[in-house]
């Protein structure tokens, strides 16, 4: 195990970087970062959208929703891959395939987040803002999504390991993440694919459970404050 | 001159029966992964609820070293690995059957039961404990109190996001592909590089896909519908 | 019926039962009351054995509730208890409540616990309620079936811990009146509560605790005209007329 640590180390970190592209841990989390980056912006729209008092911007954004949640993300991952070239018109590597399908899925994952935390502040607010003469969009803007934001931090924390996780699936379309990185490694040493496959997991591992309790205490966190602040 | 969207290919002929065969083999690796995820699910949620330290501890430790690597990587892990670290008589074995087939239940059976035990155990947890000493008090046992008391109470609370997970489950089963089971996407890519034909059979997978989500939430729906929730 | 020698209780470090010893006669009913915190809920669950006691000896129906080969189950199925926030089992109907315990541990048959279900549930004015469920019914009504759930083991015993203290006023009374038509059906009853016209017209004899410790017993007649400990002068005063001060 130490050995193959040894050996591999780098490889397992970076890929072939600086010798060729950045790949493995490191590509992983560029692209969970980048990932959730993009889809944030998109996923509030979305669960804005989704709340709205307009049936013709809820219901087309819904069914959306409804459509990319009842499908697999490797479903996804496929139509990008097949699709994208023809739709942009010039070739599309690994890296925005993958990038581009994880922004689709993770904003309708955001979305509903977004519409529970929307439903969950409540009538009340959206309607005291209201008889301030605030109008609907303003007091979203002002009043209910400040509101949300702050308490969705640890979903947003969640949902990144959610994408991490999700990262994995560039495997399959050959990119150089590195569960790819870990099966060119296991191809090479070739007699010891437990050990290699539980240090993927191990690594893994460490950094999602890590996160994740970041997450819980963000939550005990943002709780206890809003208690302290009812009481006060 | 072929038609834009051949239909035909998908109605009748070998290319519909690859994909049936793969509709078929997507359903039965759900069907046979949750029903032994199920029965783990509680196993695991009692003994996270169990008095002993120790239990505790082993039965969070199992769950969150499940839920924070992909199952991509356990999919590996499973398939690469593990047979390693078995004795050569029953690799052997392994081998001559349907390995793949094996791992990959093995992997979604234990990615499921993981999170479908979270919700149990927040579902009985959900129950007040009065309730139990109710029970207590009337002269049932541990098991009684839990069997007809707690438990069917949790279960109204739990069924709803156990079929969520079965959602999940659902989606996952795609990912066998990246070992090689022939479900779904599998076919739908051999269907693919066989015919050219993109489109045709990434929308028979998508179409199968979404439908069978569609029923999965819908049957939550009815669920909530026909069995509330009751409190006193 | 009730015998409770030299009981202590802690929990963790602090003592809520200290030294205890009482008894009650077969038919006998006691009221137990006392500040809030003075231990009343913990005596009353030492009782069958829903809180471990540290040392002491309690015997019921000549049963020694905390020795080794008592079987805890079949003890418990033997004394009624009725919680203060009622915990009625809210997935299945009234009559289910009254059912399950005879059916799986009496060993009735589902229509002979039924019937016996119905006569209870008559008896404390809700046959009609027989098909609801616990969370159809007012609060009032839903301890009426608690007190029937409990009495459908036929237990020589029953216990209460302040059965009236989550109700709305108005429903106290109604409660009350199956607790009073109990005891003059000669049932053993320990009852918390701090209802003293209860005490006055139904109790044989009243405790006082304050401390984890029983600090005065005595006859209703006595116990109200010539209250000997202090405190229970102090506590007297204070539930007779709670807006002295204004006044
Ligand atoms: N489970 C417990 N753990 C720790 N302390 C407890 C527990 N239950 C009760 N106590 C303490 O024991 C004392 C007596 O409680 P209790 O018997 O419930 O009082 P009462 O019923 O007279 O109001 C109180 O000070 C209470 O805080
Ligand atoms: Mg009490």
């Amino acid at each position: 195990m130490i050995e193959l640590i040894d050996t591999y180390w780098l490889y397992f970190l970076v890929g072939q970087y600086p010798h060729g592209p950045l790949g493995g841990l490191a590509l992983t989390l560029i692209l969970a970062v980048l990932g959730l980056l993009f889809a944030f912006p998109l996923g509030l729209v979305f669960g804005i959208a989704r709340v709205s008092p307009w049936r013709s911007v809820r219901w087309p954004v819904t069914a959306l929703i409804q459509v990319v949640r009842g499908t697999p993300l490797l479903m996804v991952v496929f139509w990008a891959y097949f699709f994208l070239p023809s739709l942009t018109g010039q070739n599309t590597d690994q890296f925005w395939t993958m990038l581009t399908a994880l922004v689709v899925f993770d904003a309708a994952y955001l979305a509903e987040i977004i519409r529970a935390g929307i439903q969950g502040i409540g009538k009340g607010q959206t309607e005291s803002a209201r008889s301030l003469g605030f109008s609907y969009l303003d007091a979203m803007r002002l009043v209910i999504l400040p509101q949300v934001v702050r308490n969705m931090l640890p979903s947003l924390v969640n949902q990144f390991v959610a994408t991490i996780k999700e990262t994995s699936l560039g495997y399959i379309i050959g990119l150089t993440e590195v569960s790819f990185i870990a099966t060119q490694i296991n191809t090479q040493v070739l007699t010891r694919p437990a050990e290699v496959y539980l240090l993927l997991g191990l690594t893994y591992f460490i950094l999602c459970f890590g996160l994740s309790r970041l997450a819980f205490w963000l939550e005990r966190h943002l709780q206890q404050r809003t208690m302290a602040k009812a009481h006060a | 001159m072929t038609p834009i969207f051949d239909l035909n290919l998908l109605l009748t002929g070998t290319y519909h029966d690859w994909l049936v065969a793969g509709l078929i083999t997507s359903l039965s690796l759900t069907g046979i992964s949750l029903a032994l995820a199920l029965p783990l699910a509680i196993v695991i949620a009692l003994i996270r609820l169990s008095p002993v330290k120790l239990l505790q501890w082993s039965g969070f430790a199992f769950v969150e070293a499940i839920r924070n690597v992909p199952l991509l990587a356990h999919l590996l892990f499973w398939y690469f690995g593990a047979p390693e670290l078995l004795p050569t008589a029953l690799r052997e074995w392994l081998y001559a059957r349907n390995v793949e087939a094996t791992s990959a239940i093995i992997a979604l059976t234990l990615y499921t039961a993981a999170y479908m035990s979270e919700d149990v155990r927040s579902g009985i947890r959900s129950i007040p404990g009065q309730q139990f000493e109710a029970a207590r008090a009337l002269g049932f046992s541990f098991v009684a109190s839990m069997r007809l008391v707690v438990l069917p109470q949790a279960l109204r609370v739990t069924i709803p996001p156990l079929i969520s997970q079965t959602l999940n489950l659902w989606k996952d089963t795609s990912i066998a592909t990246v070992i090689g089971v022939a479900e779904l996407m599998y076919q739908a890519a051999k269907v693919e590089s066989a015919t050219f034909r993109s489109f045709e059979a990434f929308a028979f997978a998508s179409v199968c896909y979404l439908g069978m989500s569609l029923l999965i939430t819908g049957a939550a729906g009815w669920y909530q519908g026909r069995f509330p929730v009751r409190t006193a | 019926m009730i015998q409770i020698e030299k009981v202590n209780k802690w929990y963790g470090s602090y003592q809520a039962l200290v030294n205890v010893t009482e008894s009650v006669a077969k038919g006998e009913v006691v009221v137990v009351c006392g500040p809030s915190g003075s231990g009343k809920s913990t005596l009353i669950r030492t009782l069958n054995r829903l809180e471990p006691i540290q040392s002491g000896r309690i015997v019921i129906d000549g049963v020694d509730a905390y020795g080794p080969h008592v079987k805890l189950n079949a003890f418990r199925s033997h004394i009624g208890f009725v919680f203060q926030q009622f915990n009625l089992f809210p997935h299945i109907t009234v009559l289910e409540n009254c059912t399950l315990a005879p059916t799986r541990l009496r060993g009735l048959k589902p229509s002979e616990a039924r019937d016996e279900a119905l006569t209870l549930l008559a008896r404390v004015g809700l046959a009609a309620k027989a098909r609801a469920y616990p969370g159809e019914l007012s609060g009032g009504q839903q301890q009426r079936v608690a007190i029937a759930r409990a009495l459908a083991m036929r237990p020589p015993l029953m216990l209460f811990d302040e059965p009236t203290s989550a109700l709305d006023p108005e429903m106290v009374g109604e409660v009350l009146l199956v607790m009073r038509d109990l005891a003059r059906d000669g049932m053993t009853m320990v009852c918390v509560t701090h209802e003293m016209g209860f005490a006055r017209d139904v109790a044989d004899r009243v405790l006082f605790m304050d401390e984890g410790k029983v600090l005065e017993r005595a006859v209703p007649s006595e116990f109200f005209a010539r209250p000997e400990h202090p405190r229970l002068r102090q506590f007297l005063s204070d539930i007779r007329t709670p807006f002295a001060e204004a006044a």
